[in-house]
């Protein structure tokens, strides 16, 4: 039996995803992977975690920083631009980094963070909260949007079990 | 003539699979649907949506920066 066959008894059709950031830049790959398997027909469920359990509140304002960031480099006058550190610091920056981050996103045509969250509940993908992260940081379920879930690390477990692809982001 | 057009031009990975996804939702099998997509980056993915969906991939043309897909509905 070579290493690539699935263990018998696991869907290969199926995914998981553990979310663990919840800033702008963060939110994209999780919600960009669940959306498109879903599509491509596998069944799929995200595990939002720490700082990913934002990402399921009702009103998102996610925000990205260059602060310690120094791989982000954005396209500003011809060139690719990184903000130093000490830029960054200063109160404001952030905010005003995230609406240009936004504001580039929406000129591309790249979907939003509401927009593939969205498209994510429609395509049934199954939506987690850690019960311990809403406990830790204060959070209540009303905060929350509708249909999600709350679970802890064994109710990830089970479901990592049965998933042929597990991703941690 | 496709049974359905879906105009994806200027939206981004992964709108114009997501969008293909919900208009085929929306067709019998057999029907078609004709995706206009100006992302580069879905010459491979439609193919990929293809294969792994089992939906045909019946003609793919580009002209002018614009991809065009007709993608057959299978089942």
């Amino acid at each position: 039996m070579s290493s690539t066959d699935v263990k018998a008894g696991i869907d290969p059709n199926t995914m998981s995803i553990i979310v663990t950031k919840g800033s702008l830049d963060w939110a994209y790959p999780p919600f960009i992977l669940s959306t498109t398997a879903a599509a491509m027909g596998l069944e799929v469920t995200m595990f939002f975690t720490f700082y990913g359990l934002p990402l399921l509140m009702k009103d998102l304002s996610l925000q990205v920083s260059s602060l310690g960031n120094p791989a982000m480099k954005m396209p500003m006058m011809g060139m690719h631009m990184g903000m130093p550190n000490i830029v960054s610091a200063i109160p404001g920056v952030d905010a005003m980094a995230s609406k240009m981050m936004k504001n580039l996103i929406k000129k591309k045509g790249v979907a939003s963070i509401p927009e593939l969250r969205e498209l994510a509940v429609e395509a049934d993908v199954r939506m987690i909260a850690c019960q311990m992260t809403l406990d830790l940081f204060e959070y209540s379920k009303d905060d929350m949007i509708e249909g999600i879930e709350i679970g802890g690390a064994a109710t990830y477990i089970e479901v990592a079990t049965q998933s042929h692809i597990n991703l941690f982001i | 003539m496709a049974d359905q057009v879906l105009d994806a031009k200027g939206l981004n990975c992964p709108l114009p699979i997501l969008k293909a996804k919900k208009a085929l939702k929306s067709l019998e099998g057999g029907n078609t649907l004709e995706v206009l997509s100006t992302d580069p980056g879905s010459v491979a993915d439609f193919a990929a949506f293809c294969r792994t969906t089992g939906h045909e991939l019946v003609e793919q043309n580009e002209e002018g920066g614009v991809w065009t897909y007709l993608i057959r509905k299978t089942g």
